[in-house]
């Protein structure tokens, strides 16, 4: 439990309520963004994302399963999340935490819900044989704003990702050694956080931001302007204004954030 | 010995490429990213800071904790994340083969932090979890003896060669992967499995020592670069 001094929580707020930052950027600002992708050449997919000093990987692993009875004709996607302890002080191995659970399932739902992997085209014979794919999330820096370097990292990395063509041949799947497929992919997805200072909403927030923060809220929102993730997090509550108006910004700051995809 | 060419090309004595950086992580104390062959590795070192567990606390000296972990999508199966047994082993084993470099007798009732991570896999990630652990260890300001280096050597198709890739450890025959630190040649870790005789076993040895020489270069290179840049 890290305790923060009493003199830069009042710091930061003070900045902020002047619409001013730490580091110099405004609440609208994003830290340096840069993403590499195909950085794990053992994985079907992967990517590397920077956003300032915060670093994620992604990488994408695929099995043949069998699928849910309830859902025959399609594949299946899995996200989990590392939050390494090389990552952060107070990061501690072991079972994943309550935040680090917490990452993964908002990362999930942005890419679940836009419904941006094609899983129909993922089953290769209804109700026997679909592709399942792990998308797991390795933490290895963390200077603030985990949700949105991860939902860009995987982003990239299932963009990048690509698979053998498999064929059933006498009730067996049969892989290609050669020949690969494109995961089918129909749209981007972005996600945009924003924390509570104050009484203003700040986008990106650094790690001394994290730690004075009352409220954060995740807004998941795909290249054609839909919402298709929320999560509110934190002990303080948030104003119906404040929502609306962060929603606002996500929609508008999300079409800069794919433009990096 | 003679002159004969392994399967990726190399010569027997060849080690795989290999590039080390210091000082990658902004949050850790301590950092370090090796690439040797298809490995991929990256560590990070905090400390020494209070030991916060009650279990470790020595009252006259400081201690080091390992954690060795692979990436679920760092091999060709995915491998199911958190702890085994393997790694367990190569954890324990890495803090032991770090140790002896370490001045903590200085740091009583702390605790130094390794984490190492690999992120992809390609034979000998024990060892150059080792040898990127040191440069981490370095550039988190940790007072130390020597920098401890690693390197295997093993037998493939009855030769004895060294730095074992994937491929070659799986085929092949054994492997000796050690630790040692340079200036004193004093090894800090040994193992070996697979089926040896004496004198191939002594020939893996001198073979494997001649690689760490080789590769404690290119540790103080990296940290040279870095310390002269930055």
């Amino acid at each position: 439990m890290k305790i923060t001094p009493e003199i830069t929580r009042e710091s930061i707020t003070n900045l902020v309520e002047n619409d001013k930052r730490e580091d110099g950027r405004g609440l609208n600002d994003y830290r340096d963004i840069s993403i590499e992708t195909n950085v794990i050449s053992k994985a079907e997919g992967s990517a590397r994302v920077k956003l300032g000093g915060t670093q994620v990987i992604v990488g994408i692993k695929s099995t043949l399963s069998s699928p849910f009875p309830d859902t025959p004709d399609l594949g299946v996607l899995m996200t989990n999340c590392e939050m390494l302890p090389m990552a952060d002080p107070t990061f501690e191995p072991g079972p994943p935490s309550e935040n680090s659970i917490e990452l993964a399932r908002v990362v999930d739902r942005g890419i679940r819900e836009s419904e941006l992997v094609d899983l129909e085209k993922l089953c290769i014979e209804e109700g026997k044989h679909v592709w399942m794919l792990f998308i797991d999330l390795h933490i290895i820096d963390n200077c603030g704003n985990l949700f949105d370097a991860a939902e860009l990292a995987v982003m990239a990395a299932l963009q990048s990702t690509k698979l053998p063509v498999a064929t059933v041949v006498d009730d067996e799947v049969v892989l290609s050694e050669d020949e690969t497929f494109d995961l089918p992919i129909n749209k981007k997805v972005a996600m945009c956080t924003f924390v509570k200072i104050g009484d203003k909403m700040v986008i990106d927030s650094s790690l001394s931001e994290e730690s004075v923060a009352d409220a954060r809220l995740n807004v998941g929102v795909t290249d054609g302007g839909s919402i298709c993730a929320m999560q509110k997090g934190g002990q303080k509550p948030l104003t119906q204004a404040e929502i609306l108006e962060c929603v606002n910004r996500a929609i508008s700051k999300t079409k800069e954030l794919v433009e990096f995809i | 010995m003679s002159e004969f060419i392994r399967g990726d090309g190399r010569k027997y004595d060849e080690l795989r490429p290999i590039k080390i950086e210091a000082g990658v992580l902004e949050r850790a104390d301590g950092s370090a990213y090796l690439e040797v062959g298809g490995n991929k590795i990256l560590v990070a070192v905090y400390g020494p800071r209070e030991s916060y567990i009650r279990r470790l606390l020595e009252p006259n000296t400081g201690v080091i904790r390992c954690r060795y972990n692979m990436a679920p999508f760092s091999v060709d199966d995915r491998k199911r994340p958190g702890p085994d047994r393997r790694s367990s082993e190569i954890s324990k084993i890495t803090a032991d083969a770090l140790r002896p470099a370490l001045m903590l007798e200085n740091y009583p009732r702390s605790m130094v932090d390794v984490f190492i991570e690999v992120i992809e896999a390609e034979g000998g990630t024990r060892c150059a979890g080792i040898t990127a652990a040191s440069v981490a260890l370095v550039d988190a300001g940790i007072p130390m003896k020597d920098i401890v280096v690693g390197c295997a050597a093993g037998k493939v198709d009855d030769r004895v060669v060294l730095d074992l890739s994937e491929k070659e450890d799986k085929e092949g025959q054994a492997d000796v992967p050690i630790a040692m630190m340079p200036r004193t040649g004093e090894i800090t870790l040994l193992q070996s499995d697979g089926d040896l005789s004496e004198e191939e076993f002594q020939q893996a040895l001198a073979l494997a020592v001649e690689g760490c020489k080789k590769v404690s270069k290119i540790q103080k290179d990296a940290l040279k670069r870095k310390y002269a840049t930055g």
